[in-house]
């Protein structure tokens, strides 16, 4: 085997070593009625043959580089700088393992603190740790955190409608057996209607910036009524979108959560993506995952270790508030590589040109007869619009004229069947979205 | 060797990227919407690439040297599976595509899914959790499912060996669970007496994982199995150390209802510096339905007459369709979307280089383990002296040598050019030190692992500041971690004091 490097007679001397006759005699003490069961697996094969057999696999998929893709809900086609992929592709990066022993793992440690300051800034927070699996489950550690916060007395999570189907369902999976109540987003519901369910068992209320819609919803006065009751205001946001819009800081959250794959990460068709995790100060030592904090060596140089390990479920065991070890560890690192490249101008940019460009394919398919565009709250790079026909039918004409179509929101809310969520990124050229305009106009 | 924070090296003005100019008419912002100035860095390309790169040189990894970190199974990440996760239709396929467009996703994740089922002898898996940790909550959260369907609410213990990750308590917890801590026996198994003692029919379920964190096969598996079993818990096997078993032992022959894999450590997708990872559950016919979801099933059988000519290379010839579905009494879901594909494709591809022959890789695993524990006994104290499965605990400390800690071990190996192994843990052995070698290293590597040890042993009766200082070659010397918890510096940037700010409005 090509991974396997021993030769015969280096198996000889290591088992004369060991002073067992043959491999199979170390594994006596698995019972015997079990040991060495058959595999049914196919044979072996080598580099060539695995390639040739993927190759096949992802080319008989629908994908970005073949089609012009309008579809977002949670997953965005962005530019990636190839600088990227090629600081990913270090294998001193990408073959080590979490940072344990700082001093042979700076070049992580020094990578996620960067990363940190990088979403502090972004998202207006003092705070943030190293990364969750994706925005879904940063979602449901901030309501562990909430719960934590409220002394597990406040047995109340306020979730907004708008914010992402999954995410609501990862934060119930979490939380199910905990006599937790999760409101809100059974109906639709205005930023006001969330305001009127607060109440003294309130843990958290929660919106999404944009939301699942792609609207900027207005929120002033909020933060001042969740903290009135005592409970914490979360946002779920776009990081991306926070190049343009203000901050969640600013707007008065208490934690910002969210999915990390716009920036810099490809859509792999659902994973590996990046939950990241800001936070006021006061609440850092509440918070679950690796945090990255700056320090001095024995001869007082900078240096970066983890910190706040104490939390952690290695040492806290089953006092710890979550089980989570790995981060998203490699993720963060491409984050921190695209905002860097990006960096205070390009990130700007591509966040103006999402917004140029989607609103320029909103106006004309406003134009459209027996189209809807939904104008009715300003919007980033996704728009909802209501089609004269089942979103799967006119996904399927747009199919064969080379384009991936909007999202069916009918599949998640049963009041907007007939409803697309398109997705304009910078990836899309005034061509893609006027032939994606022509295929419209043609939909009787 | 220190490398400014990336913020330090920029001008303002710079821009790394170009971007294009816009090519629709510009829609004004709404001005009231908008933040003021992005405190992001303003570097060049190559001032970027600099920088990373510099970092890159301040980490060991197992592409630059010996990294036998015990329970992480640091094996070596074959290239090829890089590249092919980074195929066009894998890397840029949207998770929302519809189903008709994504069939060669789903085929791999689907005989993937019937792979990791048949490696440890179940009936149904899936790939959704994203990490062991994730694994670990889907299956006690379906042991909880399993006992409510049936209308059981007495139960709400789990049991836990006292040699068991901290993943494990930290999960039941989680779960809503009531942790029973274990002893361990001299031989190092669980205690059978303490076991059988502690069910009862408020026991949900046992969390063991298999081989021990100890690295030692329990020879009494299969009555603890049958004691848990007998009071009407399930059994859980953290799969943590799969690398031991493959093609040795089948756990769900063995009877155990359910278990996780890790995906980053027996089927070799990278570690990436702590993650991504993918904690692959697989279980019984009779928990299937309690899976988390979506999984991928069949939807429609293929086609039952071949129309295809033979010698072509594609899976997907007179292929069933498949399709993404919650099982019917599932826990939930667990991510967003379906779980970390990347890793799936990365898996895929290792278990099909490997095919039967995977069972080589255990076998070399337990041999290497086995080879470098000998060669360290008369230097080293071994808790459990006895033949290993894929790795093995000593103790980092020596008679009659006051001072000289596992800590100080693990740092000196760093001037050796290798990674120290896990230490401190299993938390029932003094001065632990976790070694697990792995299947790829060659018996020179292990050789040059064994000199170091043997001579950081003289060390530490010779000279034992020279551990004590250690390491002397790194870029940095020994940390405040002190300091970095009590000062607290988790940012670089300044913040503006918003909740100040609205107070003062």
């Amino acid at each position: 085997m090509s991974y396997i490097p021993h030769t015969d007679a280096e198996r000889q001397q290591m088992l004369a070593a060991i002073g067992v006759p043959t491999i199979e005699d170390l594994f006596d003490a698995v019972p015997s009625a079990y040991r060495f069961p058959s595999l049914s697996l196919p044979e072996p094969v080598g580099e060539l043959e695995v390639m040739a057999e993927l190759q096949a696999l992802a080319e008989a998929n629908d994908h970005a580089g073949d089609f012009a893709l309008f579809r977002g809900a949670g997953a965005y086609h962005h530019f990636i700088p190839s600088a990227v992929n090629h600081i990913l592709l270090r294998g001193e990066f990408y073959t080590a393992y979490t940072p344990y022993q700082p001093e042979m793992s700076q070049g992580t440690l020094q990578a996620i603190f960067e990363f940190q300051s990088m979403i502090g800034a972004l998202t207006g927070m003092e705070a943030a740790n190293a990364s969750h699996y994706d925005g879904a489950t940063s979602l449901a550690e901030a309501v562990t955190v909430a719960l934590d916060v409220g002394r597990r007395k406040r047995k109340k999570i306020i979730l907004s409608p708008g914010i992402h189907p999954d995410y609501r369902a990862v934060a119930r999976t979490y939380h199910q057996g905990q006599g937790i109540q999760f409101v809100g987003d059974q109906s639709p519901a205005s930023v006001d209607d969330l305001a009127a369910l607060l109440d003294e068992d309130t843990a958290m209320l929660a919106v999404a910036y944009p939301n699942f819609f792609g609207q900027i919803e207005r929120f002033a006065g909020l933060a001042e009524k969740v903290h009135q009751v005592g409970a914490l205001l979360v946002f779920v946001a776009n990081p991306l979108a926070l190049a343009l819009f203000k901050s969640p800081g600013e707007l008065g959250a208490d934690i910002v959560v969210g999915e990390g794959q716009p920036l810099g990460i490809p859509l792999s068709f659902g994973g590996p993506y990046l939950g990241y995790f800001a936070c006021r100060e006061q609440y850092v030592r509440r918070i679950a995952g690796r945090i990255v904090g700056e320090t001095v060596d024995q001869d007082g140089k900078r240096a970066y270790v983890m910190t706040l390990r104490p939390r952690e479920q290695d040492i806290k065991r089953d006092k710890a508030s979550s089980n989570i070890c790995t981060n998203q560890g490699l993720m963060a690192l491409a984050a921190t590589v695209y905002l860097a490249l990006m960096g205070k101008h390009g990130l700007r940019k591509a966040a103006e040109l999402c917004y140029h460009k989607a609103h320029y394919a909103a106006d004309q398919i406003y134009l459209l007869r027996g189209f809807s565009v939904d104008r009715s709250k300003p919007f980033f790079n996704e728009f909802v619009v209501r089609c004269p026909r089942p979103v799967a039918e006119i996904n399927a004409l747009l199919l064969e004229r080379g384009i991936i179509g909007g999202y069916d929101l009918g599949k998640d809310y049963p009041h907007l069947s007939n409803h697309m969520l398109l997705c304009v990124t910078e990836m899309n050229t005034r061509y893609e979205i006027d032939s994606l305009v022509e295929c419209l106009r043609d939909v009787k | 060797m220190t490398e400014p924070v990336i913020y330090q090296l920029g001008s303002p003005g710079r821009e790394g990227v170009r971007l294009p100019k816009p090519d629709v008419p510009i829609t004004p912002l709404p001005d009231e919407l908008l933040r003021g100035e992005l405190d992001l860095p303003e570097v060049s390309e190559l001032q970027a690439v600099r920088h990373f790169v510099n970092l890159s040189q301040m980490n060991h990894a197992i592409d630059k040297g010996f990294y036998p970190l015990g329970s992480c199974t640091m094996k070596y990440n074959p290239k090829v599976n890089e590249d092919a996760a980074r195929l066009p239709g894998f890397a840029h396929l949207h998770p929302l595509t519809d189903e008709d467009g994504v069939q060669g996703a789903l085929a791999l994740m689907y005989q993937l899914q019937e792979w990791l089922a048949e490696i440890a002898g179940f009936a149904a898996s899936t790939l959704v959790p994203a990490a062991g940790a994730q694994g670990e909550l889907s299956g006690i959260l379906m042991i909880r499912a399993y006992h409510l369907s049936k209308g059981d609410t007495k139960r709400t213990k789990i049991l836990v060996p006292n040699s068991a990750h901290g993943t494990n308590p930290a999960t039941c917890t989680m779960a809503g669970y009531q942790v029973v801590e274990l002893p361990s026996d001299a031989n190092g198994n669980v205690d059978l007496a303490a076991l059988r003692a502690a069910c009862g029919d408020d026991v949900a379920g046992m969390m063991i994982t298999v081989p021990s964190t100890l690295g030692l096969f329990d020879s009494q598996i299969i009555e603890i199995i049958h004691a848990v079993h007998a009071c009407g818990g399930l059994m859980y096997m953290d799969g943590a150390n799969m690398n031991s078993l493959l093609g040795i032992v089948k756990p769900g022959q063995l009877g155990f209802d359910v278990m996780h894999y890790n995906l980053h450590k027996t089927f070799s997708t990278p570690h990436g510096g702590g993650g991504p990872g993918c904690g692959a559950v697989a279980c019984t016919q009779t928990l299937k339905p309690f899976l988390p979801g979506p999984i991928v099933e069949i939807v429609e059988e293929a086609p039952s007459v071949s129309a295809n000519g033979a010698g072509a290379v594609n899976p997907l010839n007179d292929a069933p369709l498949y399709g993404l579905r919650m099982p019917p009494q599932s826990i939930g879901r667990l991510k967003a979307f379906w779980g970390n594909f990347g890793m799936h494709v990365r898996a895929y591809a290792y278990i099909r280089a490997y095919g039967t022959s995977l069972r080589e890789v255990s076998r070399h695993a337990v041999l290497n383990a086995n080879y470098v524990r000998v060669k360290l006994r008369d230097q080293y104290r071994l808790p459990y002296d006895r033949i290993c499965a894929h790795e093995f605990v000593l103790e980092g400390r020596f008679e009659g040598v006051e001072g000289v800690h596992a800590l100080d071990i693990s740092k000196r190996l760093m001037d050796y050019g290798m990674h120290p192994p896990t230490n401190y843990f299993p938390l029932i052995v003094r001065e632990a030190l976790l070694i697990e070698p792995t299947e790829t290293e060659d018996k020179a590597t292990l050789d040059a692992f064994i000199e170091a040890m043997r001579k950081i042993a003289d060390e530490a009766r010779s000279d034992p500041a020279l551990l004590r200082d250690a390491p002397h070659t790194m870029p940095i010397k020994r940390v405040d971690e002190v300091r970095a918890a009590k000062q607290l510096i988790l940012c670089c940037r300044p913040v503006p004091d918003w909740a100040h700010q609205a107070a003062g409005d």
